[in-house]
């Protein structure tokens, strides 16, 4: 007993303790997007108002009148989560709160899809206010459809095996990058502390700052609900999905340097949306990450 | 002060005269002149507030929405496909509660591309929740912007002021632009009870189950229920500081009417000067302006008709299959209720087609020489 009460004393928090995030809430088992929410409140902390258009999280936060969250929160229409948070924003102004931090958080459909119109006048403008978008690679809330974030050669119910995707993943960090805003930053639930320390400098940037969080989901990507987190590590440590920061359009800096990339293989076996691919198509995948980690290595700077 | 000035800059001075904090908003002819003096007065500090310039109509509604729940005073401005392009938001900001106060520019729908007037964009927004005062003068447009803050605040319903392209919008007119110490005096700070507050936090708009929802949408229209006599009230209230009744409907020369045109925008002062062409030549007839058409002023309808003989409602619009849309309305506002007149329904001047005093004439004429509608849809100056 006194021996475990030693062991405890050493253990150091590298996140606050402070939850922003009751338990209660409606997500899936193993879900990422849940963890990518808790990670992001710590960093924030309580003068935070939400913006939360159709997707999971429209969801997991509870029905109404229950919340799960500590924080403020809007529910928008799918494809205005940047255009409501820069109303919010120019709202809050005009009544005297100047300090509270305006989040739009939407998934992959919400980002990539249906509300890039908005990010993308809301970016133009340098409107201010973190566009978070939780990236689980397809239209889970609405039952597992493929969304242009939907990688190369993954299983969705509207791209059956016999019609796997095929084209690439949108590079939505390179559109956002093209508009130069202020901060670009990608982040994934498996390095909290990296995802912390960047959320906590985006905090204290002023203009449109964009997060690009890498967060599996066991339902649609059928995968264990305890490889969650294993799954977004492998994915940070094979290059599939790197940890960056791009400031201003142009200053790219790798935050995790891979001297070994270790190949996509098993981390495409351990998903039930990729079993089907053969031999050729999982050197396909590994070809494209490979290209992609080049060029993000000629575009770093450090 | 008295002002000579075109109805779009008259949307202008009412949302600057009623300190609108957040305007959000994206160009479309014939709107465009409402929010470039709007964007200068926000340059030049005639008015404090922050001009979110978006790039669609659809991100103008939802940032002004975002502006109205964190508790700031939004407007916007819109016409036609813009409009139309915002229908999402439009439900979302009455479904939401937030009172925002939009212009709109009555302008054809396409295709083919028509930046004329007629009611088919604002009407086919009909069902969403927000009221809709149709506009005939820019005199009216100023006061009603005004007018329209305070009753959308009171029941925290939005309120769309409505103004016909060209006929009204690019139209100078002689404006008595209220003094901005009487208007504050008439209009108080918007104060809701709940906002975007990091104090009180609380989640809006989230999943409503069936035990939920229906009551919200009970409490909508109850609210919109208490919008007449709102409008009534604060009209007066108006007219005891400013001089100018604002109200459901305005009635002209109907007391003694044999026979009335029924219309909407600024198509009814055309209907005056043929009344009082109609009474030179012996025919005791009228018009009944219809101002608000949501909420739908039943009760001044149904006294006006009561008094009169025959009843024409000309609309500038047509639900295709169903015919006039005021005209409906109207029909509706009468059935089962004893004392009634016929009602002829007259489709008239869509997409910018002028409707001339021989027109009314026209109208009156087949309406006065039959004991009821042979058709359930008339069309006049129609090309057949």
């Amino acid at each position: 007993m006194s021996q475990e009460v030693k062991k405890e004393k050493k253990f150091t928090m590298t996140l606050p303790a402070e939850e922003l995030m009751a338990c209660g809430h409606l997500a899936c088992q193993g879900c990422g997007a849940t963890l990518a929410m808790r990670y992001m409140l710590k960093a924030l902390g309580q003068k935070t108002v939400l913006c939360i258009p159709a997707c999971c999280w429209a969801v997991i936060d509870g029905p109404y009148p229950y919340s799960s969250l500590d924080v403020p929160i809007y529910h928008c229409a799918f494809e205005t989560a940047a255009s409501t948070a820069t109303g919010v924003k120019a709202g809050l102004e005009m009544t005297g709160d100047t300090e509270t931090t305006v989040v739009a958080w939407g998934g992959d459909g919400g980002t990539f899809d249906i509300g890039i119109q908005a990010l993308s006048g809301a970016a133009e403008r340098n409107d201010d206010i973190i566009y978070v978008c939780y990236d689980n690679e397809a239209y889970m809330n609405t039952g597992i459809q493929r969304s242009s974030a939907t990688p190369y050669g993954a299983w969705t119910t509207t791209t059956p095996v016999k019609h796997f995707k095929t084209r690439p993943k949108k590079d939505i960090v390179a559109i956002l990058a093209a508009h130069r805003i202020p901060y670009i930053a990608t982040a994934s639930i498996s390095h909290p502390e990296d995802f912390f320390k960047k959320m906590k400098k985006a905090k204290d940037i002023k203009g449109t700052r964009f997060f690009h969080v890498y967060a599996p989901c066991p339902t649609g990507w059928k995968s264990r609900p305890d490889d969650t987190v294993k799954l977004a590590r492998m994915a940070v440590q094979n290059g599939y999905f790197p940890l960056f920061e791009i400031e201003n359009g142009d200053k790219t800096t790798i935050n995790l340097k891979l001297k070994e990339r270790k190949p996509v293989d098993d981390y495409l076996r351990l998903q039930g949306r990729f079993r089907h691919l053969t031999k050729e198509q999982i050197a396909n995948v590994q070809a494209e990450v490979d290209a992609r980690w080049e060029r993000l290595l000629k575009g770093c700077t450090v | 002060m008295k002002k000579v000035i075109m109805g779009n800059h008259a949307l202008s001075h009412g949302a600057r005269l009623s300190r609108a904090q957040v305007i959000s908003a994206y160009p479309i002819t014939p709107q465009t002149q409402v929010v470039e003096l709007l964007s200068e007065m926000c340059a030049d500090g005639t008015l404090d507030a922050q001009f979110i310039k978006v790039e669609s109509e659809h991100s103008a509604m939802a940032s002004c929405i975002g502006a109205s729940v964190a508790g700031a005073r939004a407007f916007t401005a819109t016409s036609a496909q813009g409009l139309a392009l915002m229908h999402e938001m439009l439900h979302w900001a009455a479904g939401g509660r937030h009172p925002i106060v939009m212009g709109n520019i009555n302008r054809s729908m396409a295709p083919g591309w028509s930046i004329w007037t007629d009611q088919n964009d604002s009407l086919s927004q009909r069902d969403t929740g927000w009221m809709q005062f149709y506009c005939s003068s820019n005199q009216e447009v100023v006061d009603t912007v005004i007018q329209a803050f305070k009753v959308a605040e009171t029941l925290m319903i939005p309120a769309m002021v409505i103004l016909d392209a060209f006929a009204l919008s690019h139209t100078y007119e002689v404006v008595d632009v209220p003094d901005q110490a009487l208007v504050d005096k008439y209009l108080p700070p918007f104060k809701p009870a709940i906002k975007l507050s990091p104090a009180d936090p609380r989640a809006f708009g989230g999943l409503t189950g069936a035990e939920h929802y229906m009551e919200l949408r009970y409490k909508l229209e109850r609210d919109m229920e208490k919008a007449p006599a709102m409008i009534e009230e604060t009209g007066r209230e108006f007219e005891k500081i400013f001089g100018r009744n604002l109200s459901l409907v305005d009635p002209y020369k109907c007391d003694d009417a044999e026979f009335i045109f029924i219309t909407s925008g600024t198509a009814g002062f055309t209907a005056r000067v043929a009344v009082d062409e109609l009474r030179a030549s012996g025919v005791r007839a009228g018009n009944l302006r219809i101002k608000v058409s949501r909420p739908f002023p039943f009760d001044r309808v149904r006294e006006v008709l009561g008094k009169v003989k025959k009843a024409a409602v000309v609309d500038r619009n047509c639900s295709y299959g169903a015919g006039g849309i005021f005209y409906q309305e109207v029909k509706s506002a009468v059935y089962g209720r004893p004392g009634m007149p016929p009602l002829f329904g007259y489709i008239a001047g869509l997409g910018g087609r002028d409707i001339t005093t021989d027109a009314f004439k026209e109208i009156a004429a087949d309406a006065m020489a039959k004991d009821g509608p042979e058709e359930e849809i008339l069309w006049i100056g129609v090309k057949k």
